[in-house]
């Protein structure tokens, strides 16, 4: 049977009533030919601590795609993403969001369209599970002071809650929970901002297998469902090869190689990049490429 | 069937109903502030001189206009001496109990405290040099208060900042070295006083309301109240700020202005209540404290009741300061530190 999180392409094999609608919709927007570019980098540098950490990358988000970001640890994997947010300026190229430079947009409406599931500093204060999901509202307030949460809100969060398999826990304080439950806590609060578009780092990071699975069928029924665009940073590249659509692989700043999986992964990409010597095979159930390094115990 | 059953379901859940609403925020501030109002009336009875009870009622029902009895003395003592004192007391409470609760979530650190981070020190020199060069004019001191109060501010905020983000132990040092220079600065000003004078600063700096000043009174509630209602309108961007700077960027909060607007205004707040009383300490920690624990962690609850429960609190702990030894004083900032420092102790352990 095909996992939920595999790729478009073996989604499709299996056919169900509740996705006929998506489906449709998915060969109206083929017929197009044209998926919306929801964000796009164009050749930016990003300098940080006095280093280059991001050169002259380009890079684009569609409507309904996953990209998977892989590469060495200093690749510049994280500036990327928090560059892509805003939170870093690029000291050349261009970002934009919709179309528009992203630095000319205010706060508020950027995370409207951004979301971003980060691993984040421990908490220091008693926060509900439902509090900290209904953080993921304020971009939609009208008064970001005293604004109350509305109806409409609270059903959002109810909604991600279930999504994310929280509803029992949205009483309980985030710093009793597990990581894996706190990291499905950020991911409903990603989800609560109804962005298209989702920069995920190292999403999976403290997730066991299972809610591995769920989270990324989430990521990837967003996508296909409201149209929405992720970029995952992620170390797991088996993962990657499963549920992204393209990936990028970064070395020293740069987008090295990107691709399909297929076209990215292979033995001789991974050997240069990575500087491990690997071997690809075709994974028996999805059959897309998986990677296993080989280490010489020898030397 | 299934969904609705569901969400039938979440509706009764305790999370929802617990939930910080506008109706339990109005609820509790109207219930505190009839407290404070309560404590107002029945504080200014208390004190060395036996006041008559009912014509003091009557007399403070009426706002001063008609005596009600009183003699010409008990009169004078109710409105000239209590009541700005007991007035005083509320604002220097409101204002450092605000300011800490804003500290507290923009820092995000439970021990953030006007007193502990050497901000009411910087107020204090700023306080001490307006009272040495402008003696006379009497706004100078608010003035200098604020710019002190802000400098040190930023001090802290700097020495706190290392590579991996400010720990809540890192920014207690901070306060720490920023207290510890600036007290040597106050002791090297103190010395070139003169030594009728040197007395009363002790007691001032110690934090103290007995020299209650007319012409100050006024501003300093204005600050407070002004100051309460903007960080309160602020309360949703800290929320958010509580749980890192940058979770609260990603969704949407505008850091730097919403840090520099609480800077500024807890400064002021700070600046204020040290021109009039001096370094009332703990209050900041403690007030907010409790009001985290009973009503929760969300800023649009605790900064308005922490501002109305530290009035209350100073009010008390003032009573208690001129009563407990009559008819001498102690300053109020010993009670509120004697209430303070092992509740300091007890979250240190636990964060």
């Amino acid at each position: 049977m095909t996992k939920s999180f595999s790729r478009k392409g073996a989604k499709e094999k299996s056919k169900s009533p509740s996705q006929a609608l998506s489906l449709r919709l998915c060969a109206f927007a083929g017929e197009i030919l044209v998926r919306a570019i929801l964000l796009e980098a164009r050749e930016i540098t990003v300098s940080y601590d006095h280093r280059i950490a991001v050169a002259d990358l380009t890079l684009t988000l569609k409507q309904g795609e996953i990209t998977a970001i892989i590469g060495p640890n200093g690749a510049g994997k994280s500036t990327l993403l928090r560059t892509l947010n805003g939170q870093i300026r690029q000291s050349s190229g261009a970002i934009l969001l919709d179309g528009q430079p992203l630095e000319r947009l205010n706060r508020r409406s950027i995370s409207r369209r951004i979301a971003v599931v980060a691993q984040e500093a421990e908490l220091r204060f008693p926060v509900t599970v439902l509090e900290f999901v209904l953080g993921g509202r304020f971009a939609w307030s009208t008064n970001t002071g005293w604004g109350w949460e509305t109806e409409r809100d609270l059903q959002v969060a109810d909604a991600v809650l279930r999504e994310t398999e929280m509803s029992e826990l949205s009483g309980r304080l985030m710093n009793e929970l597990s990581g894996g439950e706190r990291q499905r806590a950020l991911m409903a609060r990603a989800l609560a901002t109804e962005a298209p578009i989702l920069l995920l780092d190292e999403p999976t990071a403290n997730l066991d297998l299972s809610h591995q699975a769920t989270l990324l069928a989430l990521v990837r029924s967003r996508c296909d469902r409201s149209e929405a665009a992720a970029l995952v940073v992620t170390h797991d590249i088996n993962l990657a090869a499963q549920f992204a659509d393209h990936i990028f692989l970064m070395k020293n700043g740069r987008a090295v190689y990107s691709g399909t999986p297929e076209q990215v992964l292979q033995p001789e990409i991974l050997q240069d990049v990575f500087e491990v010597r690997v071997l690809v095979d075709a994974h028996p159930v999805t059959g897309g490429p998986r990677v296993t390094p080989v280490h010489d115990r020898r030397s | 069937m299934i969904t609705s059953s569901s969400s039938e379901m979440f509706v009764a859940s305790p999370a929802r109903q617990n939930r910080v609403t506008l109706r339990k925020t109005v609820i509790s501030c109207a219930l505190l502030a009839g407290a404070l109002l309560l404590a107002i009336v029945l504080m200014s009875l208390i004190g060395s001189e036996q006041l008559p009870v009912r014509p003091s009622l009557c007399a403070l029902a009426s706002f001063g206009t008609t005596p009600c009895g009183l003699t010409r003395d008990q009169f004078d003592i109710l409105f000239q001496i209590r009541l700005p004192r007991i007035l005083l007391a509320a604002a220097v409470g409101g204002s450092l109990a605000t300011a800490g609760a804003a500290y507290q979530a923009l820092l995000r650190n439970p021990l953030a405290e006007p007193y502990l981070l050497g901000i009411s020190n910087g107020a204090a020199v700023g306080t001490m040099i307006a009272l040495i060069y402008f003696g006379t004019i009497e706004w100078t001191r608010p003035v200098l208060a604020f710019t002190g109060a802000l400098l040190a501010t930023f001090a802290v905020y700097r020495l706190a900042r290392g590579r991996a983000g400010a720990t809540p132990e890192r920014l207690i040092l901070a306060g720490v070295i920023v207290t510890t220079f600036l007290s040597s600065v106050i002791v090297f000003v103190t010395t070139l006083m003169d030594a009728t004078r040197i007395r009363s600063f002790t007691f001032w700096l110690l934090g103290d309301l007995s020299g209650t000043s007319k012409s100050l009174l006024p501003i300093a509630i204005t600050i407070t109240v002004g100051g309460a209602l903007a960080l309160t309108l602020h309360a949703r961007s800290l929320n958010l700020l509580m749980l890192g700077e940058r979770d609260a960027f990603d969704l949407g909060v505008e850091v730097g202005r919403v840090r520099m607007v609480v800077f500024l205004v807890a400064s002021l707040l700070v600046g204020s209540s040290v021109a009039a009383s001096g370094s009332v300490g703990y209050v900041g920690l403690v007030v907010p404290h409790l009001a985290r624990l009973s009503l929760g962690s969300d800023n649009r609850i605790s900064i308005p009741a922490a501002a109305l429960g530290g009035a209350l609190f100073v009010i008390v702990a003032d009573t208690v300061a001129r009563t407990i030894i009559a008819p001498r004083e102690l300053p109020v900032g010993a009670i509120t530190a004697l209430i303070g420092a092992p509740l300091f102790i007890y979250l240190l352990k636990r964060v």
